[in-house]
């Protein structure tokens, strides 16, 4: 290919003609609304922002795949730093990048590989981004390694959701998420509509649970090198605290896994397990499944064509959840993972319920024991203030009933409530905490309406 | 199936600043969750909970006081951390009186099956408690994580009891020194 500043618009439009026959052409296996206009490619290049989370395997692959098919503001968010194991199928970094940000160097070589490309990076953990750093972006596609992480970005895409009056989405505040995840020879890629389709939180269930051994078996029974290694973690670390009680063990710290390796080993001696070793202490301590760097390719490139179609609506997206195994022949599924409808992250299961602005807590909790509408039982009441999480009332609870219970007979403007704010209410009555957002009315109207 | 940008909408601000009037933060998955379960709290009449903070519903004291079995009459504290990962991953349990107790280590680390390997997202709070409060009633010598009271437990019952007597009155059993635990 060539490189430096020799390149004509000629060239450009050679190098997008495939781009464009999809887009400047329809054709049977379009989407059945799909317009074909030149400013689909235009769109693509100028305006689309997408957002990458991680920049490991999947997302040095994802960068450059989305780089590559015309995406130029991309912005990549990864909170690690470059270590020597990852450089055999991470490929933007290199030796001399060791202990720097990924997201950075990966932003680096991409926007020196490619012309025209603006890919931004971020430094950061995902939790120090706010709400309007999500909002910017129209897709946002993520290869990460953490339920934790996929759960809060799924939460905080879900929070972005407004609805109409008549509680019908608005889909101007969709942000769609491509997720893809490997494991091994393994891997899944699937697309969620927040608010339409299936989310992280829905299918929470499909996600196998983490490999853990009883603890009776690693007291007692040692049978396997990984028993030793748990039993060094889980048991004696806190026992003997080698680095001081406020030292929680971690698994990136050299000078702990050495520590963990070396009581492992002992222990293993004393039951007879072989196979003890250093890179066994690093998996078990950190749960580290061996990566295959084509297992990545493949389930980056299925992402990376779900956000093109996303973003150019030129095809019908995957509905909605495809599984890849390679471990034995190559084998796919693709299957709709169906929509829990009282999914505690996208039910629209938010209630208004109006309410005087010098009300106490007490009338809300009548409210929602005798109002037809609820018909609760010992409703629950907690809410976020400033990003806090706050009780104001829950009675099931004999110590937090003790300590909660003057709040009844505040207003609930002292409580730091006000128009517009949400709470929480958990009850029996209803499968899931459901959320309601005060609406303040004034006295008055409610002495004209008589 | 929709056409998410229409050509014609597809402008989002380019620094994007909030919207005007935010809205607030949503609760956690993690936390919608525990204050459902912990609203619904079943608890049998020789439990109670403790919450130092009642703002803070992922941090909180069980105490379990059993009224039959071995342990009758001693007072046991559990403490609950949830993390953010719950209910795929089950709260951290630790039991923080020392006790005499062939399932629980003088560490206060519980061998439950519920509260590690067999962990279920279905699972709640609840379930939990009454995981505890059951090996307050049939302690089980064949998973021991105090293999001493185990094998106690497995060969004399009357000296199991004598030993955990003496522990919850507070004093040594063998070279072990137990604090006082009776009500």
């Amino acid at each position: 290919m060539a490189t430096g500043e020799s390149q004509t618009p000629d060239y450009q439009q050679r190098k997008w003609q495939n781009l464009r026959k999809l887009l400047e052409r329809s054709g049977p296996f379009c989407h059945p609304d799909f317009e074909p206009s030149a400013e689909i490619l235009d769109f693509i290049m100028n305006s689309c922002k997408v957002l990458i989370v991680g920049a490991g395997g999947l997302g040095c692959e994802l960068l450059k795949d989305l780089a590559l098919m015309g995406f130029k503001k991309i912005h990549i968010v990864d909170m690690d730093t470059i270590e020597l194991s990852n450089l055999n199928r991470q490929f933007l970094f290199r030796k001399n990048d060791i202990g720097l940000s990924k997201a950075k160097c990966a932003v680096e070589f991409v926007n020196k590989r490619i012309p025209g490309c603006e890919a931004t990076a971020h430094h950061c953990a995902i939790q120090d981004l706010d709400e309007g750093f999500y909002k910017q972006f129209h897709i946002v596609v993520c290869g990460l390694d953490s339920i934790v992480a996929r759960r809060w970005l799924n939460g905080m895409l879900m929070s972005l959701l407004q609805y109409n009056d008549d509680r019908s989405l608005d889909q101007s505040t969709v942000i769609p998420l491509v997720d893809g995840g490997t494991e091994g020879f393994k891997g899944n890629a699937r697309v969620i509509l927040p608010g339409m389709s299936a989310c992280i939180e829905c299918t929470l269930d499909l996600y196998p649970p983490q490999k853990t051994f009883p603890l009776c078996t690693i007291a007692n029974t040692p049978r396997l090198p990984e028993h030793c290694i748990e039993y060094v973690k889980v048991i004696q670390w806190a026992k003997e605290n080698p680095w001081g009680t406020t030292t929680g063990l971690d698994g990136d710290d050299p000078q702990h896994v050495a520590w963990v390796y070396e009581k492992a080993q002992e222990r293993a001696l004393k039951y007879g397990i072989a196979n003890v070793t250093y890179r066994l202490t690093q998996g078990v301590l950190k749960n580290i499944i061996p990566a295959v760097a084509s297992t990545n390719a493949a389930i980056a490139a299925f992402c990376a064509t779900e956000v093109f179609k996303l973003a150019t609506s030129c095809c019908v997206n995957m509905n909605n959840y495809m599984v890849l195994n390679m471990a034995d022949g190559v084998y796919t599924y693709t299957f709709s993972a169906e929509k829990s409808p009282d999914c505690v992250a996208c039910s629209n299961n938010t209630q208004v319920m109006e309410i005087q602005a010098e009300a106490t807590l007490q009338m809300i909790y009548d409210k929602l024991c005798e109002d037809q509408l609820y018909m609760m039982k010992s409703p629950g009441i907690t809410t976020v203030i400033n990003g806090r999480n706050k009780t104001l009332y829950m009675s099931s609870i004999k110590s937090i009933e003790e300590r909660t219970r003057d709040n009844l007979k505040k207003k609930i403007t002292d409580l730091g409530l006000y128009n517009g704010a949400d709470i929480l209410v958990a009850d029996v009555t209803t499968p899931n905490t459901i959320t309601i957002k005060l609406k303040f009315i004034e006295n008055i109207d409610v002495e004209m309406s008589r | 199936m929709i056409k998410l940008f229409s050509l014609k909408q597809q402008k989002k601000d380019e620094e994007g600043t909030a919207r005007a009037g935010g809205s607030q933060k949503k609760a956690s998955a993690a936390q919608l969750r525990i204050t459902k379960d912990l609203n619904e709290l079943n608890l049998p009449k020789t439990c109670s909970t403790e919450f130092p903070d009642p703002d803070d519903l992922l941090n909180f004291k069980l105490i379990i006081c059993p009224d039959e079995g071995f342990y009758r009459g001693g007072r046991f504290v559990f403490s609950f951390k949830v993390g953010p990962n719950y209910p795929h991953e089950p709260p951290k349990v630790k039991c923080e009186t020392a006790v005499y107790h062939p399932n629980i280590d003088l560490e206060g680390n519980v061998c439950l099956n519920i509260l590690r390997e067999d962990w279920k997202p279905v699972l709640t709070v609840n379930s939990i408690v009454y995981g505890l409060q059951y090996l307050f009633l049939e302690p089980n010598p064949e998973d021991p994580l105090n293999k001493e009271a185990a094998d106690v437990l497995q060969s004399n019952r009357r000296l199991f009891e004598q030993h955990v007597q003496r522990a919850m009155r507070g004093g040594y059993v063998g070279s072990l020194y137990f604090e006082r635990c009776l009500k």
